[in-house]
């Protein structure tokens, strides 16, 4: 595993980006033509209504899912036709995700589940253990490594997804309403910790329906019906 | 990348699988079970066949192993102006003849007879007694029990008067007494009792079973009964690939001297029972092919149990793969635990199986079974080609199990699976 060049110009650079979906009979566009692009270190909200498509398009940002028709480009890489292990390989370099559940593995401690990118990328038992506690450390949950998700608070949780969705240096942290889960103190611990992060030079793209949270984003981008409507500098 | 499954991902699915055990623990067990009745079954019917095939064996031996055995017969073709239908005889220096004629005879004996009555005391048995030469006895497969003999050289050149007599001719005249050293009567005369034959089991045989029958030096028999000739012989080829040209030749050699056509196949019997032991060993191997057939078809039952299972946690576990998948994880990676949970489960249902079957094959082995019908049968006996076979049956059967449900897996999509609840 090679470590990642650094790209100039936009980290996702996306052209007329379509998504179809057939029910049945009937085709349902999701997006509808979709032209954005995300530089390093952008600090973007993406914000609509449900249905709007938002999470249609995370999921093609995130390589979940590839689009009808268009072009996008993530950190150099063409992202179109390629196979479920390329994709995964992509997801597993350049995408650290972030759910509103959380989604850890709960039979997993905090460690193992942070190591887990790690361990798809084939990175060695000795540099697994050492990177992951390093990220732990970082989300100020140096004391609670050993502990199984069901033994930690929300935050806590919600900080270790942020630290498995860093722990292998991703080009853009993709974030799915991180805080829909959480009480507002812990809430607004993620949202300091995004805004740290950045800080720090990560790029971060967060789809929120929260105008609270979607302020304290650099950039704001809205979605309804599959087209952006407005993207706008958000007033700091 | 390595496309081996790495250390840590055996511990993870190892967790995993107790994770799970811990809450379907009723399932796990029948499962475990299920393939370890499977294997129980496959490993009984195969140690069964193996016990079988082994008492088959023995039983065919019982006569004796690749011997041949030659019977004077009637000419059925007119032959160097000699008329057809005319008796052959064989005379004492036929042996000596064969011997002589051809390489490929590893040993050789006459074999006169004659029903007389064996007596001891007052006791007396109507029996066959029979004048052979030494090499009968391990031709033959009459081995002496401790404490006694064969007819040896020895006696044969000596004309001396003793007897090897079968296990139940012996039983019958001297009951429990040891008879060695002891001695009977034959014609008037007294023979001494040098060997009594070691109880076996016979499937073919000529002239009854060797256990009624008593035996002296072919010298010995010829000097009483002046007027007699080998009623038969019977030979081993030095190998068992030199029985077919031993055959002919003694067609030929024969064909000679008695002035028949060594074609005529009717002018001497020759009981070949390397073909009997051909076609025993052959039914025994189809029954035994028959009984794995039907373990192999329980122990798959079993595997459907397995897969059954793995198809319910690769549904429950849907989300769990849509989140390993968003998190960079491979197709081979994502199947491989469903795989090596399957095989988790089908090795410890094979080693409880195969743990069972063994005690239970221990347990038969001390029973007192007694009768004809089980020295047919045998006991069920393990052997490493059972250890095989069954390993390769439970092994592809715990993969088959694994995979199918593993594929499911690797098919998630994981932008649905992620909302799946």
């Amino acid at each position: 595993m090679s470590e990642q060049p650094k790209v100039e110009g936009p980290m996702i650079r996306m052209r007329g980006i379509r998504k179809a979906y057939s029910m049945g009979r009937v085709e349902v566009e999701a997006l509808r033509g979709i032209d954005l692009d995300i530089g390093g270190n952008d600090y973007v909200a993406v914000v609509g209504p449900s249905g709007s498509g938002k999470s249609t398009l995370m999921n093609i940002i995130g390589c979940l899912d590839t689009p009808t028709s268009g072009e996008y480009v993530l950190s150099g890489e063409k992202v179109a036709g390629l196979d479920r292990n390329r994709l995964a390989e992509i997801r597993n370099r350049h995408v650290g995700f972030v759910f509103q559940n959380f989604n850890l593995l709960p039979y997993a401690s905090a460690l193992e589940n942070v190591e887990l990118p790690l361990l798809f990328a084939g990175v060695g038992t000795r540099e697994r253990k050492e990177r992951a506690e390093e990220m732990l450390r970082r989300v100020d949950l140096a004391d609670r490594m050993d502990h199984k998700p069901t033994e930690l608070s929300g935050g806590q949780m919600q900080r270790v997804a942020i630290a498995r969705a860093l722990v292998n240096r991703p080009a853009i942290i993709l974030a799915d309403e991180p805080t829909g889960n959480l009480d507002s103190a812990s809430g607004q611990g993620i949202v300091g910790l995004f805004r740290e992060l950045h800080g720090a030079g990560q790029t971060i793209v967060m789809i929120t329906h929260d105008q609270a949270v979607a302020r304290l984003a650099e950039r704001i981008v809205q979605i309804r019906d599959g087209q952006i409507v407005e993207d706008r500098q958000a007033a700091a | 990348m390595s496309t081996l499954v790495s250390r840590a991902e055996v511990a993870m699915v190892w967790r995993l699988f107790r994770a799970d055990a811990a809450h379907n623990r009723k399932r796990i067990a029948l499962t475990v079970l299920a393939i370890a009745w499977g294997t129980l079954s496959i490993v009984m019917l195969l140690s069964f066949g193996e016990g079988m095939k082994r008492a088959f064996h023995r039983t065919v031996r019982g006569m004796g192993e690749g011997i041949g055995v030659l019977w004077p017969g009637a000419t059925t073709r007119a032959w160097a102006g000699l008329n057809s239908g005319r008796q052959i005889q064989f005379t004492d220096e036929d042996m000596e003849l064969l011997k002589a004629r051809i390489p490929e005879l590893g040993a050789i004996s006459r074999e006169y007879s004659r029903r007389v009555p064996v007596s001891l005391g007052a006791k007396s048995v109507n029996a066959r007694v029979r004048g052979v030469d030494p090499s009968f006895g391990p031709m033959r497969n009459l081995i002496p029990s401790a404490g006694g003999r064969f007819i040896d050289e020895a006696d044969l050149s000596e004309k001396r008067r003793v007897v090897f007599l079968g296990d139940e001719l012996a039983k019958d005249l001297f009951g429990i007494g040891d008879p060695i050293g002891r001695t009977v009567q034959i014609n008037q005369s007294t023979f001494l009792v040098v060997g009594v034959m070691q109880a076996k089991v016979m499937m073919g045989m000529y002239s009854g079973p060797d256990k009624g029958q008593a035996t002296i030096p072919a010298t010995t028999f010829k000097s009483m009964y002046t007027d007699a000739r080998p009623g038969n012989m019977v030979y081993a080829p030095v190998s068992m690939e030199a029985g077919d040209k031993v055959k002919v030749e003694i067609y030929r050699v024969l064909g000679r001297k008695y002035r028949f056509d060594q074609e005529d196949r009717r002018a001497l019997g020759i009981w070949d029972t390397r073909e009997n032991q051909r076609i025993t060993e052959n039914i025994a191997l189809g029954i035994q092919i028959f009984l794995g057939i039907i373990g192999a078809l329980t122990l798959f039952v079993g595997g459907m149990g397995v897969a059954n299972i793995m198809y319910a946690v690769v549904k429950e576990r849907t989300r769990e793969i849509g989140v390993k998948m968003a998190l960079g994880a491979k197709v081979r990676q994502v199947m491989a635990p469903f795989v090596m949970e399957a095989l988790m489960m089908t090795v410890m249902g094979g080693v409880l199986g195969t743990a069972v079957s063994l005690g239970l094959m221990a347990v038969i082995a001390v029973l007192p079974l007694k009768g004809e019908a089980f020295e047919f049968l045998g006991r069920p006996t393990f052997s490493p080609a059972i250890a095989l076979s069954t390993s390769v049956v439970l092994g592809t059967i715990g993969m088959l199990a694994g995979y199918f449900p593993a594929r499911r897996a690797a098919s998630v999509n994981p932008a649905v699976s992620l909302r799946y609840e």
